[in-house]
C-alpha cells in the first residue's frame, strides 16, 4: 500500500502528464492530441488567472446560488441512533444537481478559448441540462449526445435540453447508453476540433479532464470544510458520496485528502447485485483497462469488451470510473463500497419521509449507506453525505418501479 | 529487416505504390476473414490491415462500427483474430499483416501474453488507436524485442515535434489520417493532403500511408501520386455488408474493388484515370 500524503509529501496528483499512480493519462487517437494539449493550456492559465477565477466565483454565486447549505438532518440521526448525519446541499444548485460547478466553469473556459460550439455526453440528463443551461446564458451552439435508451428514460430532460435550444442527439450505436453517447461526443469531438469544445461531465476522459473537473467541482470540499468547522467546530468523522464516473464525490473529498482522520466512502451502484453481474460498481467488481482516455478500473469482459452495465440510477450506469478514485482505491485513502437498487430505494423514501428532502437515485444510494454506517457510530461522531442532486428527474422511474401510473 | 520494411522497399525499387486494404476480423462471421485475406491478395494488395472488433471504436464512423458489432455478435475477440491470422500465415508467409485496433483488448490480454501470441500468429505490424507514443513505452520494447513494428497514426494537426517523435519511434510505415474525423468520413481535400505529406517526407524517411476517406479508384489514384500507400477500409467493409452474409457475392466485390484500384495506382499515364 502506498500512503497517499504524509506531512513532507503534499498530496499533488495528476502529474505533468496527468496520471494517478498507473491510472489517467491520455489514451486518445492523434486528432485529439493537439487541441488536448491546447486544453490543458488553457486550463493552467486560466486557473491561475485573477480575472477568471473572479468570474467564475461570481457565477457560483449569483448564477447557481453558492454556497450550498450543509443541513444536520436531526430527525435522520436520531432514527438511526448512532452519528449526527449532515447533508451537503448541492440540490438546491441552479439545474438541481452539482453538475452546473463543472459546467460553468468549462464554459467559461470555452468562451476564453474562442469556441463558438459546445458538445456534451449525458446519461440521466443532468449534466446534457447543465451544459445546456450555461451554453443558452453565453449564447454558444449546444448539441448533446444521449443514448437512446436514456433518451426515453428521461424525457423531461430531454425536453428541458431542447427548451435550452439545445440539439439532443439520440445515438443508436453499441448499448445506446452513457457511454456510447460518450463514443459519439468523441466523434463530433474528432470532426470539429477547430470550434468546438468538448464539455465533460464528469471526471474521466483524457487528461486534463479528470484534474479539471475535480478542480471544478472542489468548490463543494472547500465550502464543506468552512461550513463543518463553522456549525460544529470540527471535521466530520466520514465523508460519503456516491460514484458513477465520481464528480460528485471527487469534489466532496479532495479538499479533505490531507485530512487522514477523515474516512472517505464513495458508494457505487450494485443494481440488482454485484453477483448477478448486472451492476455498475467497477471499483468493487471490476479491473484496470483503458476506456474513454484514461486508465481506470472497468466492467469489461475477459476479452476486454466493454460490459453493459445497470442501475436504476441513469447517472451511475456506466462502466469505467474516473482515475483518480481508482488511485484513491488502490492507496487506501478512500473506502468503495456499493448499495443495490432496492437499498437506494429505501434511502430514498426513508429522506424523503423524514426530512423533507427528494434525493435523486444517484445521491439516494450515498444515503443509503449512510444508514448503514450511521448505526455503526456513536452520537459524537459526524457523517456528512453529498446530497448530490434532487429527484423530481426520477419520479417517472420510481413511478414504474412502484407500480404507480401517473 | 521487417517484413513491412522490406515490402515497401521492394516497392519503392519497382515505383509502385502499396495498396493496403483493411477489413474487420470476423465480419461478417468468423469463416469469411481468412479467404477474403486472400481473395484481397490475389487481387493486388501488398499489405493487409486487419481490424480486430472492440465494443466502444470512438474513432471509427458508423460503417466500421458495424462491422464491428457484426464481428462481436459471433463472440470475435483479440485472441480469435489472432488465430485468424495465424490460419492465412499457413498459405502466404509474404503479405505483411498489420492488426488495428483499441488499447483495452490488449491490456486485457495482458501485453506479454498478447505480442508474444501475436509473433506467433505471424503479425507484422502492430497499430492501436488510442495508444499515443506518450504512453506505449512499455509495449514498444516488447514489439522490438519480438520483431513487430508499431505504426503510428499522424493527424492533419499533428505538430512537427510530433511528427519527428513518431518518424523516430514508428517501424515500417507511417499511416496519415487525411482529414479530421472518424473513418469513412468526408471527402479528401488533396491539396490539404499534399502540403501535409510534404511537411511529415521532410520529417521522417519512414514510408507513409494514407487514409481515411479513400473510396474509388479515382481517390485511390490521387492519393496515390502523393504517398507511398493507400489504405482504403471503410469502402471495402461497406460492401461486406451490403452483400447482407452472402460470402461469394462479398468476395467477389471487395476483389473487384480492390483490382479496379490496383489497375489505378500501376497506370503508367496519369491522365489515364
Amino acid at each position: 500500500m502506498t500512503t497517499v500524503q504524509t506531512a513532507t509529501e503534499p498530496y499533488n496528483l495528476p502529474d505533468e502528464r496527468g496520471h494517478f499512480g498507473p491510472y489517467g493519462g491520455v489514451f486518445v487517437a492523434e486528432t485529439l492530441m493537439e487541441p488536448i494539449e491546447e486544453l490543458r493550456l488553457a486550463y493552467q492559465r486560466y486557473m491561475q488567472d485573477e480575472e477568471f477565477v473572479a468570474e467564475l466565483d461570481r457565477d457560483l454565486q449569483h448564477y447557481v446560488g453558492r454556497p450550498s447549505p450543509i443541513y444536520h438532518a436531526e430527525r435522520l440521526s436520531r432514527h438511526f441512533g448512532g452519528a449526527q448525519i449532515f447533508l451537503k446541499r448541492e440540490d438546491l444548485n441552479h439545474t438541481g444537481a452539482h453538475k452546473v460547478n463543472n459546467t460553468i466553469g468549462q464554459a467559461l473556459l470555452a468562451k476564453r478559448m474562442g469556441k463558438t460550439r459546445i458538445i456534451a455526453e449525458t446519461g440521466a440528463g443532468q449534466h446534457g441540462v447543465a451544459t445546456a443551461t450555461v451554453a443558452a446564458r453565453l449564447g454558444l451552439e449546444c448539441v448533446v449526445y444521449m443514448g437512446e435508451v436514456d433518451v426515453a428514460r428521461q424525457a423531461p430532460n430531454v425536453l428541458r435540453m431542447r427548451l435550452l435550444g439545445a440539439t439532443v442527439v439520440p445515438v443508436t450505436s453499441g448499448s445506446k447508453t452513457l457511454k456510447d453517447a460518450l463514443n459519439e461526443a468523441m466523434r463530433d469531438w474528432v470532426t470539429n476540433v477547430d470550434n468546438t469544445f468538448y464539455i465533460i461531465g464528469t471526471v474521466a476522459g483524457p487528461h486534463p479532464y479528470p484534474a479539471m473537473v475535480r478542480d471544478f467541482q472542489a468548490v463543494i470540499g472547500r465550502e464543506s470544510r468552512e461550513q463543518m468547522m463553522a456549525q460544529t467546530g470540527r471535521l466530520p468523522d466520514a465523508l460519503v458520496a456516491c460514484v458513477g464516473g465520481g464528480s460528485n464525490a471527487i469534489g466532496l473529498f479532495y479538499p479533505f485528502i490531507g485530512d487522514t482522520a477523515v474516512k472517505m466512502v464513495g458508494v457505487e451502484a450494485a443494481g440488482d447485485g454485484i453477483e448477478t453481474g448486472r451492476h455498475s460498481a467497477p471499483l468493487s467488481a471490476g479491473r484496470p483497462g483503458v476506456l474513454h482516455g484514461n486508465r481506470t478500473y472497468l466492467i469489461e469482459d475477459d476479452d476486454g469488451e466493454i460490459i453493459e452495465t445497470h442501475s436504476i440510477s441513469a447517472g451511475l450506469d456506466y462502466p469505467g470510473v474516473g482515475p483518480e478514485h481508482a488511485w484513491l482505491k488502490d492507496s487506501g485513502r478512500a473506502q468503495y463500497v456499493s448499495i443495490t437498487d432496492t437499498e437506494a430505494m429505501e434511502g430514498f423514501h426513508t429522506l424523503t419521509r423524514m426530512e423533507g428532502i427528494i434525493p435523486a437515485l444517484e445521491s439516494s444510494h450515498a444515503v443509503a449507506y449512510a444508514m448503514k454506517l450511521a448505526p455503526t457510530l456513536s452520537k459524537d461522531q459526524q457523517i456528512l453525505i453529498n446530497l448530490s442532486g434532487r429527484g423530481d428527474k426520477d419520479i417517472n422511474t420510481i413511478a414504474v418501479r412502484e407500480g404507480i401510473s401517473l | 529487416m521487417s517484413r513491412l520494411t522490406a515490402k515497401f522497399a521492394a516497392l519503392k525499387k519497382a515505383q509502385r505504390t502499396a495498396l493496403i486494404p483493411f477489413i474487420t476480423a470476423g465480419d461478417p462471421d468468423p469463416e469469411f476473414t481468412v479467404p477474403a485475406l486472400h481473395a484481397l491478395v490475389k487481387a493486388g494488395a501488398d499489405i493487409i490491415e486487419v481490424g480486430v472488433p472492440f465494443s466502444d471504436p470512438m474513432a471509427d464512423g458508423p460503417v466500421i462500427q458495424r462491422a464491428s458489432e457484426r464481428a462481436l455478435s459471433h463472440k470475435m475477440s483479440l485472441r480469435r483474430t489472432l488465430d485468424l491470422v495465424k490460419r492465412f500465415r499457413q498459405d502466404d508467409q509474404d503479405t505483411p499483416v498489420v492488426i488495428m485496433g483499441y488499447l483495452n483488448p490488449i491490456e486485457a490480454m495482458g501485453y506479454e501474453a498478447f505480442v508474444d501470441e501475436a509473433a506467433k500468429s505471424g503479425v507484422d505490424g502492430v497499430l492501436t488507436v488510442d495508444m499515443p507514443p506518450e504512453e506505449s513505452s512499455d509495449l514498444l520494447s516488447l514489439f522490438e524485442r519480438a520483431g513487430i513494428d508499431p505504426i503510428f497514426l499522424l493527424a492533419p494537426n499533428s505538430t512537427e515535434h510530433r511528427i519527428r517523435k513518431m518518424g523516430e519511434l514508428g517501424r515500417g510505415y507511417l499511416y496519415y489520417v487525411a482529414l479530421k474525423g472518424v473513418t469513412g468520413a468526408g471527402h479528401l481535400d488533396l491539396a490539404d493532403v499534399d502540403r501535409k505529406v510534404r511537411q511529415i517526407r521532410e520529417l521522417t524517411d519512414l514510408p507513409l500511408a494514407v487514409g481515411f476517406g479513400v473510396k474509388n479508384a479515382e481517390t485511390a489514384r490521387a492519393i496515390g501520386t502523393l504517398a507511398d500507400g493507400v489504405v482504403v477500409g471503410s469502402a471495402l467493409v461497406s460492401k461486406i455488408e451490403a452483400a447482407a452474409g452472402h460470402s461469394a457475392q462479398a468476395l467477389t466485390e471487395i476483389a473487384d474493388l480492390i483490382a479496379s484500384m490496383r489497375g489505378a495506382l500501376d497506370a503508367p499515364d496519369s491522365n489515364a484515370v
